[in-house]
């Protein structure tokens, strides 16, 4: 992985370590703390059925060094799509006009650095599937769709994976670098009872193989998840409106975590003090019954990676430890000059943008309960256990996400299902409402896309069944 | 390089791919250089410059549909994306809508649509800085309460799109754009509120001032400082243009041919039907003057054209590109949107909301009590069944006043009941992007608190 990306770049297009050391002088020369060069190299594919025919399959390959120089807290960034020492030299004299103190800056040579073992070692990437492969696979998912029920018209299924392979040299010596696979699988459809109209969407993946697909989650298995949901909201009623209690299932409801807390405690939002969670630390920002960590180590998921976009090997961040808020997540630039540790999130879309703090993996610690021990402590409240995107005005706190399948619960019972409806809450109240976890922690399937700054990664959410005791939630019925 | 970047090399490459065994091939090459200055606090904190190029090429053969891209210009490259295109076509499956346009419908004429400003490409970086930092100055001298800056700045892009086809289409366009924004933070009682304005346009000289923006900005921060939650209740409410330009957007993807040909959208089977309110006018002109949207001709080569979508609350037209018209047994509209990558899709350009009679005074004037919505967080709109729930924030309106701010509610109704209670239309509409609406009173809604 991290020689094989670094022989990838250094073989293809002719670069050595001399020429490394001379690029990050170039960036340097007007003076600056620090500068790094990201390559890219990222070859992604993508498949579609859709009225049961293969409708159209792509390939896109792209390609490109990012330079960026930093000058206290100021940063230049230039970009070339072409690899190429005369044109990264070029971008590297651009960026450097960031900095005006004179070429000051003591450069050390880089070296290949050893990384960690290989979080995802994946013997037969999907990209690396020849189509028919893949075709066949989403054909599966399409029938089982179909088969469901027949109601269901309209599918579409997809394949989408990428191999992304980029390497990271800093002025500090660091010369590390990755291969990095992705897969999703994605399948949405359409129930049509008589012109009721409902959709219903699913989908899995990760850093993994074909296997992934081929074993236990198998695309036919996604397919009746999205039938199923389709099905359901074929009798949904009005959702109420107002403050309730509600109960989140486990996995991709962990989207809460993601705008409630997550986004706010991102390093530079915190350094510029512009979050709602600016000078928190030790101060209690959710129930005692809530652990929340950020973790870009655990294999194979959507949302780990060796290194971050930095070339920082990621880690597991403890962010609030039974309700008391512990860290930020950190790059290199907000890291330094708050004077904390890096934390490994720092991450960017592709070589045209520069880094900043994201999430990788934001999840809830499981705790006691049982889900229908939770469930049956709520006297009129809402279930809701799928959810599309959500979001959040990090200055305020105020956070939103939508629900897609949820249902009400009347005297401990889980009753009718009702129409999708957003909920909302408030960054550094919204968890203190926390009244019970549940003991079935559970990660998301891996579809996970968050943006930020115009800028998306992939990113994963978990987190076991909790019960809040008030949240608005966006219904009709008054 | 600067050689591949004409229209008879994408016309050589498509013929190229036509070689190799397509029957049919189109290829977009796009260049685009971008500036980019970010300000904080009297400080320049980032700096960004880049050009971009990528070439995106689609090949049939017989309807058997594959789309490849890349920025690698070189020779080796382009022969390699011309075969891989070819090689992965054969194995996707016939699809008899799928194709290029008729060649009748091809554009001949390219008229000058004034989308190219010198002054923006020979701008200097210092001025780009000068103009950040006095938004930022203005938004910090309007209010002692602006006590943080979550970001602002200057960015400005040129570039060019190259479209040709198999047909003999060879088509090039290039504009210009630039935008400047300011981000402000005000604290009252350890609450800290942030909002945002900008501008953005074709020209660097029908750009408001500096000031302007820096003074809007501040003064829709310090609106919010104080906001509190109201009861639930179904009320009117009043979308302020940046609101509903949004609701803009929701009619928009329900009009889409792509929408309409899946039967995923609530407009579907509605052509010719009263879906609005009569005051309801929309519009989209891919031909409008240094419009943002503007372009002399689509992603598949058609000319861009003036349509009528909803005409005094009637759907006159949906929005459409060659495929999604042919599945829908329609012709397109000329909304052909196309990326590098992938065949083509459905976008807008110049798509508004006709202005009304009244001032947006006259509106909240007219309502007893209800809420003005500034804000919207949340993805709770449903194009298929038209279920719309979003959270939201604004100003409480008491006997035809402005009051206290809201924040903290969420508002609840359906798209198509949205769209036929639209009772008022204000005359304040303004060109500050491709998607533009004026103020919009909507006879009810459910808040939720």
């Amino acid at each position: 992985m991290s020689t094989d990306a670094i022989r990838f770049f250094f073989d293809r297009y002719g670069l050595t370590n001399g020429d490394i050391d001379k690029l990050l002088g170039a960036a340097l020369a007007r003076g600056g703390d620090y500068a790094d060069l990201y390559f890219e190299y990222r070859v992604a594919n993508s498949v579609n059925i859709e009225e049961q025919i293969v409708k159209q399959a792509t390939k896109s390959i792209a390609q490109g060094v990012g330079v960026r120089v930093i000058t206290g807290d100021k940063t230049g960034y230039a970009y070339t799509d072409d690899i190429a020492f005369d044109a990264i030299r070029h971008a590297a004299e651009t960026a450097s006009h960031i900095a005006r103190s004179g070429g000051t800056t003591q450069l050390e040579g880089v070296n290949a650095t050893p990384t960690r073992l290989n979080l995802y070692p994946v013997a037969a990437p999907v990209s690396s599937i020849e189509l028919a492969r893949k075709i066949e696979l989403i054909q599966k998912a399409d029938g089982a769709a179909r088969g469901f029920d027949r109601r269901i018209r309209e599918v579409q299924t997809s394949v989408n994976d990428e191999t992304k392979y980029v390497m990271i040299a800093s002025s500090d010596g660091r010369l590390v670098g990755d291969v990095q696979p992705l897969a999703r699988f994605g399948i949405s459809c359409i129930a049509d009872d008589d012109g009721n109209l409902q959709v219903g969407r699913a989908g899995g993946g990760g850093r993994i193989g074909i296997d992934f697909f081929e074993g236990a989650r198998a695309p036919e298995q996604f397919a009746r998840e999205a039938a199923r949901q389709a099905i359901i909201q074929l009798d949904a009623v009005a959702t109420p409106a107002g403050t309730m209690e509600v109960v989140l299932g486990p996995g991709w409801p962990g989207i809460l975590l993601h705008e409630a807390v997550g986004h706010g405690l991102e390093s530079d939002f915190n350094r510029k003090q512009t979050s709602a969670f600016s000078g928190l630390i030790g101060q209690p920002v959710a129930s005692e019954l809530c652990t929340v960590v950020d973790d870009g180590t655990i294999p194979d998921r959507r949302g780990s990676l060796n290194i971050d976009d930095e070339g920082e090997p990621t880690s597991r961040t403890v962010l609030i430890e039974n309700g008391i808020l512990r860290a930020y997540m950190s790059d290199y630039l907000n890291a330094g000059l708050t004077k904390s540790s890096r934390t490994g999130n720092g991450r960017r879309q592709s070589y045209k943008y520069m880094p900043m703090p994201r999430m990788t993996n934001t999840f809830m610690l499981a705790g006691q309960d049982t889900k229908e021990d939770i469930i049956r402590s709520v006297k009129r409240g809402l279930y809701a256990v799928q959810f599309g995107g959500g979001q959040v005005d990090i200055t305020s706190g105020e956070f939103a996400f939508s629900a897609s399948e949820a249902y009400l619960i009347e005297d401990g019972k889980v009753t009718a299902p009702v129409k999708g409806a957003t909920l909302r809450g408030n960054g550094p109240e919204a968890l203190k409402h926390v009244k019970a976890v549940g003991n079935d922690l559970e990660l998301d399937p891996g579809v996970g896309v968050c943006g930020k700054g115009g800028q998306n990664v992939p990113v994963g959410v978990g987190i076991p069944t909790i019960k809040i005791s008030e949240m608005t939630v966006g219904g009709t019925q008054n | 390089m600067k050689s591949h970047l004409t229209k008879e090399f994408a016309a050589d490459v498509a013929e190229g791919a036509v070689k190799r065994g397509a029957t049919a091939a189109e290829v977009i090459i796009r260049q685009r250089t971008e500036l980019s200055v970010g300000v904080r606090l009297g400080e320049v904190e980032t700096l960004q410059e880049s050009t971009d190029k990528g070439l995106g090429l689609r090949v049939l053969i017989d309807g058997k549909q594959a789309s490849v891209s890349g920025s690698d210009f070189s020779p080796d490259a382009v022969t390699s994306l011309m075969n891989e295109a070819v090689e992965l076509a054969r194995l996707t499956s016939a699809d008899d809508t799928a194709g290029l346009p008729d060649s009748e419908e091809l554009a001949t004429d390219f008229p000058e649509l004034d989308l190219w400003d010198q002054a923006i490409v020979e701008l200097s970086t210092e001025a780009k800085i000068h103009m950040a930092l006095r938004a930022e100055r203005a938004a910090q001298e309007y209010s002692n309460q602006i006590s943080n800056f979550d970001g602002g700045g200057f960015d400005s892009a040129y570039g060019s799109v190259i479209l040709a086809n198999s047909l003999g289409f060879a088509g090039e366009f290039r504009s210009t754009s630039c935008s400047l924004a300011s981000v402000p933070v005000a604290a009252e009682d350890g609450k800290m509120q942030r909002d945002y304005w900008y501008d953005v346009r074709r020209k660097l000289s029908e750009m408001d001032s500096p000031e302007d923006i820096g003074v809007t900005a501040a003064k829709r921060t310090l609106r919010k400082l104080g906001s509190r939650s109201v009861p639930t209740q179904a009320v009117p409410v009043v979308l302020e243009p940046n609101i509903a330009r949004d609701l803009l957007g929701d009619i928009f993807s329900a009009a889409s041919g792509e929408s309409i040909f899946r039967k995923a959208s609530f407009l579907v089977g509605q052509l010719g039907e009263q879906i609005a309110n009569q005051r309801l006018t929309v519009i989209d002109d891919g031909l409008m003057l240094r419009g943002l949207g503007s372009r002399p001709f689509d992603g598949e080569g058609l000319a861009t054209r003036r349509t009528v979508v909803i005409r005094e609350g009637v759907l006159e037209s949906y929005l459409l590109n060659s495929y999604t018209a042919r599945k829908l047994g329609l012709r397109s509209t000329g909304n052909a949107g196309r990326g590098l990558s992938g065949a083509p899709g459905v976008e807008a350009g110049n798509l508004y909301i006709e202005a009304g009679p009244y001032s947006p005074d006259e509106i909240i004037k007219s309502i007893s009590k209800g809420l003005l919505i500034t804000e919207l967080l949340g993805f709770g709109v449903n194009i298929v069944t038209g279920d719309y729930s979003r959270s939201a924030g604004g100003i409480w309106i008491e006997n035809g006043e402005l009051t206290f701010p809201v924040q903290g509610v969420t508002i609840a109704g359906n798209l198509k009941e949205m769209l036929n209670s639209i009772e008022m239309i204000g005359n304040d509409l303004d060109f500050r992007g491709s998607v533009v609406a004026p103020t919009l009173l909507i006879g009810r809604m459910t808040i939720g608190a």
